[in-house]
């Protein structure tokens, strides 16, 4: 599925991926005002399959996971930055929102058309431009994310445990 | 043959992983030796994915539950989230402290901690637990729910950044002067989420509140986790706490070995560091006090894991001692721990604040977490002990928070603007400022 590229520069923190007041509003009422703070058009324009496009540090600050959940919750198809900060990543993961580090993000543009594709590790771009290779994700990432995330990848692990102690 | 040197960290990995050593890079699933939650990401958050799952927890005598976030509960959402967190912890039977203070504070205060330990937090200071010389750090929710639910998790080894400090810090200058300073200096993403260990003459002289403070904010400079091998300040302060040194077991072994591989090497000169603060709104805006413009206060805050512990009360109250609180400026104090705020009681150290203007909020983490009634309002500017300065953290998004040490705060407190604490200290109690 193709999107549009909407980028952010570096530091993207996250209490403006998910503003603390609105915590209490349930997932649907705090996406609505994900970024507002550095790009207040951003709830109301992204779509789904759009990838957002970040420089360094995105997700920076506390582990609230509604930081990632907010994102999957627009339809966002994965994140693309030059680096992540931790707890960030291991909850988008964990959510199920592909995060992938790029080396460089090359001349990309805001707007522009582009799919991301988990299976070659590639930001494919529209027109004649050359896909931006994407660093590699670890095999255990990779399975987390094919499952859809923690929850599902446990539930298929304690029912293959259970399927054993019964084949006893 | 001998073992190659190997950094703290590759030593309690090693172990939580069942494993005779371990490389940078490689991962592995780990055995967590303690899970700590709180009310805000904990019970509520956790609870319906161990139903969904199906399962219990890997063993309720490694789980610790602490509210912080929503005590006192004086709205109707805080009453209703910490009346289910004690519902939970009855039914679950886990260790629970209950409106005693902040979760980073109280676990240390209560024995929970042992030098050696992997021990993963639902909240991003978690990396406090590396002060004693734990592998300790932050998750969220649905990740502490799989570790509740599998006492695992999976580790990427981490390399080790090693932050030296030789000589002596000056009066006046604190451990969150040294974090300030390295947030400005290596930004918030210098950590890599790599181990930051801190070392040298000054960290060994520092009490370990002092360096509580400096694990906590191993979590600003993009570190997983913050550590300090654990010496003799460690076990005095452990065994004072109820916890055991015979179950720690070779915790003196527990150090980077000469020649283990670093990630990088930073040495710092602590003579040379002055008092820092960080202008609004990233840690990483940090500079000495005196090169910042003197700001004019509306409210100066006292509170968090990193500003509000029973050392962070006696250095405000040797500046607020025999003064008051500047007009037109609002000095709240939330002391981190009741049993730190007992102490200072005691010591005379909360009559001080009291007696100097100070208003007193629950041992909680009020307003830095951007709960409360005394959130910032608009355009307010703030000088606060906390750990983070993020835009709209504390309150309304145009107000303005500048990061200092417990005594930058108390003396911009009295001076009205921010002002460079050292004067005062020199000048003693009740001085003409």
């Amino acid at each position: 599925m193709s999107g549009r590229v909407f980028l952010f520069g570096d530091d993207i923190d996250t209490d403006q991926l998910a503003p603390g007041q609105y915590m209490k509003g349930g997932i649907a009422a705090l996406a609505a005002h994900c970024l507002e703070g550095v790009r207040p058009d951003f709830a109301g324009s992204v779509a789904s399959g759009d990838v957002v496009v970040a420089g360094k540090n995105f997700g920076m600050g506390s582990s609230r996971e509604q930081a990632a959940e907010a994102l999957k919750h627009l339809g966002v198809a994965g994140v693309v930055a030059l680096s992540f900060a931790g707890i960030f990543y291991r909850n988008a993961i964990n959510l199920g929102l592909p995060v992938l580090t790029a080396p460089s993000l090359a001349d990309l543009a805001d707007g522009e058309r582009v799919t991301l594709d988990l299976d070659t590790g590639r930001l494919e771009r529209a027109g004649e431009k050359p896909a931006l290779p994407l660093d590699p994700l670890p095999d255990n990432l990779k399975a987390l994310l094919a499952d859809g995330g923690l929850v599902p990848h446990l539930k298929k692990r304690f029912a293959q445990e259970r399927q054993k102690e019964q084949g006893r | 043959m001998t073992a190659s040197p190997t950094t703290l960290a590759q030593k309690i990995v090693a172990r939580a992983a069942g494993r005779a050593s371990v490389a940078p890079g490689e991962i592995v699933t780990a055995r967590v030796d303690l899970a700590m939650i709180h009310d805000s990401g904990g019970p509520r958050r956790v609870e319906p994915i161990l139903q969904d799952l199906g399962v219990g927890l890997f063993d309720a005598s490694k789980v610790v539950l602490i509210s912080d976030h929503f005590v006192p509960g004086d709205t109707d959402e805080g009453a209703r989230i910490l009346e289910l967190t004690r519902q939970w912890a009855a039914q679950r039977k886990v260790a629970f402290h209950d409106g005693e203070g902040i979760c980073h504070v109280v676990l240390p205060e209560r024995g929970h901690l042992a030098p050696g330990m992997l021990v993963v937090g639902g909240d991003s200071h978690s990396p406090t637990g590396g002060a004693f010389g734990a592998y300790m750090f932050g998750v969220g929710a649905t990740e502490m729910a799989g570790v509740l639910a599998t006492g695992e998790i999976w580790l990427k080894v981490p390399e080790t950044i090693l932050i030296e400090w030789r000589g002596r810090l000056s009066d006046g200058v604190t451990a969150k002067d040294i974090m300030l300073a390295l947030c400005g200096r290596l930004g918030m993403d210098g950590g890599k989420y790599q181990a930051v260990e801190y070392t040298g003459e000054a960290i060994a002289a520092l009490s370990m509140q002092e360096r509580m403070t400096l694990s906590n904010m191993a979590a600003e400079l993009g570190g997983q986790a913050g550590l300090i091998a654990p010496d003799e300040v460690t076990a005095a302060f452990l065994r004072e706490a109820g916890s055991d040194p015979a179950g720690w077991g070779d915790w003196r072994g527990l150090r980077t070995d000469p020649g283990a591989p670093l990630m990088e090497h930073h040495v710092f000169a602590a003579g040379e560091l002055a008092p820092q603060v960080a202008a609004p709104h990233s840690p990483a805006n940090s500079g000495p006090v005196d090169d910042a413009p003197q700001t004019k206060v509306d409210v100066a805050y006292l509170g968090a894991c990193t500003g509000a512990k029973y050392q962070d009360l006696a250095n405000a109250a040797r500046i607020l001692k025999g003064r008051r609180v500047a007009s037109g400026v609002e000095l709240l104090v939330a002391p981190a721990s009741r049993r730190d705020q007992d102490r200072a009681a005691r010591d005379g150290i909360m009559a001080v604040l009291e007696d100097a203007g100070a208003k007193l909020l629950p041992n909680a983490c009020g307003i830095c977490a951007g709960y409360g009634s005394a959130r910032l309002g608009e355009d307010v500017t703030c000088i606060s002990s906390t750990a983070r300065n993020f835009k709209g953290r504390m309150g309304a998004a145009s107000s303005k928070v500048w990061l200092g040490s417990p005594l930058t705060v108390a003396a911009s407190a009295v001076a009205g603007r921010i002002t460079d604490p050292r004067p005062m200290l020199t000048e003693g109690a009740g001085g003409t400022a």
